[in-house]
């Protein structure tokens, strides 16, 4: 148990120790976002009744930050250990791969959940937020952190260089979360988008998460909540898999 | 659990795609032993060790550390062992206390800031406690990697060449401290390519050579097997007499070498000299140490 703990708070020190670029950094990042789509945007997209275009901006970059800064705390971790080889010393002691498992998934939620709320915080600067259901935003920000946090490892496990570990990002993270209908309602896409949206399991996380802020969402959470905890499930699951098996990790 | 071996390996073989890096090596070290693991580059000891320390794992053959097997009893195994890895690594993000703090932390301890304190003593690092990582240099990087592997005080501790880039006077203060806990009964294993080192300090030695276990004896009988006592003398007049020309090897220059069987011979050889009126110029006496026994073995296929 001490085992854990010490490597869960060593993961959280690591990403507080450089704050500045691992969580002031995508906070900014995220109120450009805001500032750049609200303007250029409001008059043009129509989301849902009665929630103004900015009002309903701000959930699904919380949301954003959130799943981009989990993956990119469990990853990049990862994959620093590998390269500098500073991963033998978690690899030496009697910390169970469940415990590894753990330590590595909660501290990126821990990061993810403190980026989400510096860019919510942020956005009250600009706008007023109202949160319907905050428990059951936090919910799904601990599961989408989860759940992204789990593929950050799956990433950082499988890459062998910081520019694989790019690919992953560029070609699937941001793509997946770009088109989730952080910036719009899937429903205002054409109906080929719409059916595409319906597969990307980041749209899922956003649409519930932007829920508990207006109690309105793109799909019902009858079907989007089990996606979401069925996706963390698995990819939970893969990894233990591989950490069991000491996957790339354990030669 | 008084008479388990510290380390015992089983015909572990390991292959790397066409490389095959061990081949069905059997060892046994009992506890307390101060045992040198030798073989030149690429001969399989960082690869025996990782399999030890479950970095890798062995296709076939069985690894115990204090009875415990490394793969199905892997928490058990890998609490008794600390290990120092061969490459230098670290964590830039630390210092170097909170480094021994979260690597004790790993092996479970909360509250070892007292024998943290005394580590970083004995390895001479008390006033780099509180720096960065990054700010250390190569042999200092080294001694804290020492340190990691001492945190949870292990009954079995194995150095993967702890010496390489330290200089003299730490050399010394290093090994000073591990015989000590060598005398506290921890069981050391060490790989070095400095001989010296290992002929000086370890009771038993193992060689491999290209994955195979070429040599497994006591420091003592693999020196004895080595070789005799050798006598070089340089002589004047440049005439031998004859009972030590014919056992003699000459190396030119009125030099000559002479096997003895042991050290009382060499009264006899000097009261030949003597009587037949050859004085000495130069005597040198030379014992093979572990460098000639290494040649000898690396040399035999
Ligand atoms: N991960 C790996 N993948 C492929 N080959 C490897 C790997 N690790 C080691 N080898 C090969 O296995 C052989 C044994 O290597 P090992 O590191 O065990 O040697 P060593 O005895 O420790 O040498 P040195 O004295 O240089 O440290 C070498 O030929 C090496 O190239
Ligand atoms: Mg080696």
């Amino acid at each position: 148990m001490i085992g854990f703990l010490t490597l869960f708070n060593k993961e959280v020190l690591r990403f507080w120790r450089v704050s500045f670029q691992t969580v002031l950094a995508p906070m900014i990042t995220a109120l450009l976002y805001l500032m750049i789509f609200s303007h250029a945007l409001s008059h043009h997209v129509s989301v849902y009744p009665g929630v103004g275009y900015i009002a309903f901006l701000v959930p699904g970059l919380v949301m954003m930050s959130v799943l981009q800064n989990a993956f990119a705390n469990s990853s990049s971790s990862l994959i620093q250990s590998k390269i500098t080889g500073n991963i033998v010393f978690v690899l030496l002691p009697p910390i169970s791969y469940v415990q590894f498992f753990l330590a590595y998934l909660l501290a990126a939620v821990v990061r993810g959940l403190v980026v989400g709320a510096s860019v919510l915080i942020g956005t009250m600067l600009f706008t007023p937020v109202h949160i319907a259901m905050p428990l059951l935003s936090l919910a799904y920000a601990i599961l989408g952190g989860g759940m992204l946090g789990a593929l950050g490892i799956i990433a950082g496990i499988w890459s062998e260089k910081f520019d694989q570990l790019a690919a992953f990002q560029n070609f699937l993270i941001m793509p997946l979360t770009f088109l989730s209908g952080v910036f719009y309602s899937i429903h205002s896409l054409p109906p080929f988008w719409l059916d595409i949206s319906r597969f990307n399991p980041i749209f899922y996380m956003i649409d519930g998460f932007r829920y508990g802020f207006f109690g309105q969402s793109d799909v019902s959470l009858s079907v989007g909540f089990p996606v979401v905890v069925g996706c963390f499930l698995a990819l939970s699951a893969i990894c233990l898999i591989l950490l069991q098996r000491g996957y790339k990790l354990r030669y | 659990m008084k008479n388990v071996p510290a380390i015992s390996v089983e015909r572990i073989s390991k292959r790397f795609g066409g490389l095959q890096a061990l081949k069905n090596v059997s060892l046994t070290i009992e506890q307390g032993e101060f045992f040198a693991l030798l073989g030149a580059n690429g001969a399989g000891k960082t690869t025996l060790i990782s399999i030890l320390a479950g970095l890798a794992r062995a296709d076939t053959g069985e690894a115990r550390i204090m009875g415990h097997c490394v793969q199905h009893d892997y928490r058990a195994a890998r609490r008794h062992l600390g290990v120092v890895p061969q490459e230098l690594a670290y964590d830039p993000f630390f210092t170097v206390r909170e480094t021994l703090r979260i690597q004790s932390g790993y092996f479970g301890l909360r509250r070892n800031d007292d024998w943290i304190d005394e580590i970083l003593t004995r390895l001479e690092l008390l006033s780099k406690a509180d720096s960065n990582m990054r700010s250390l240099s190569g042999g200092m990087k080294r001694r804290v990697l020492v340190a990691q592997a001492l945190v949870h005080k292990p009954p079995v501790i194995i150095l993967d060449e702890p010496t390489a880039g330290v200089d003299v006077a730490l050399r010394q203060s290093l090994w000073q401290f591990i015989r000590e806990i060598n005398q506290t009964g921890h069981t050391i294993v060490l790989t070095t390519h400095y001989l010296e080192e290992a002929q000086h300090l370890c009771r038993r030695i193992a060689m491999l050579k290209l994955g195979e276990l070429v040599a497994l004896d006591d420091t003592a009988s693999l020196l004895k097997a080595a070789g005799d006592l050798e006598l070089h003398i340089a002589v004047n007049p440049d005439h031998l007499p004859p009972e030590l020309l014919s056992r003699a090897k000459s190396l030119g220059n009125a030099r000559y070498c002479l096997a003895l069987a042991s050290a009382d011979e060499l009264e006899q050889v000097l009261c030949v000299l003597r009587t037949a009126g050859v004085s000495l110029e130069d005597v040198s006496l030379h014992r093979p140490d572990l460098e000639d026994v290494f040649v000898q073995m690396m040399e035999r296929t």
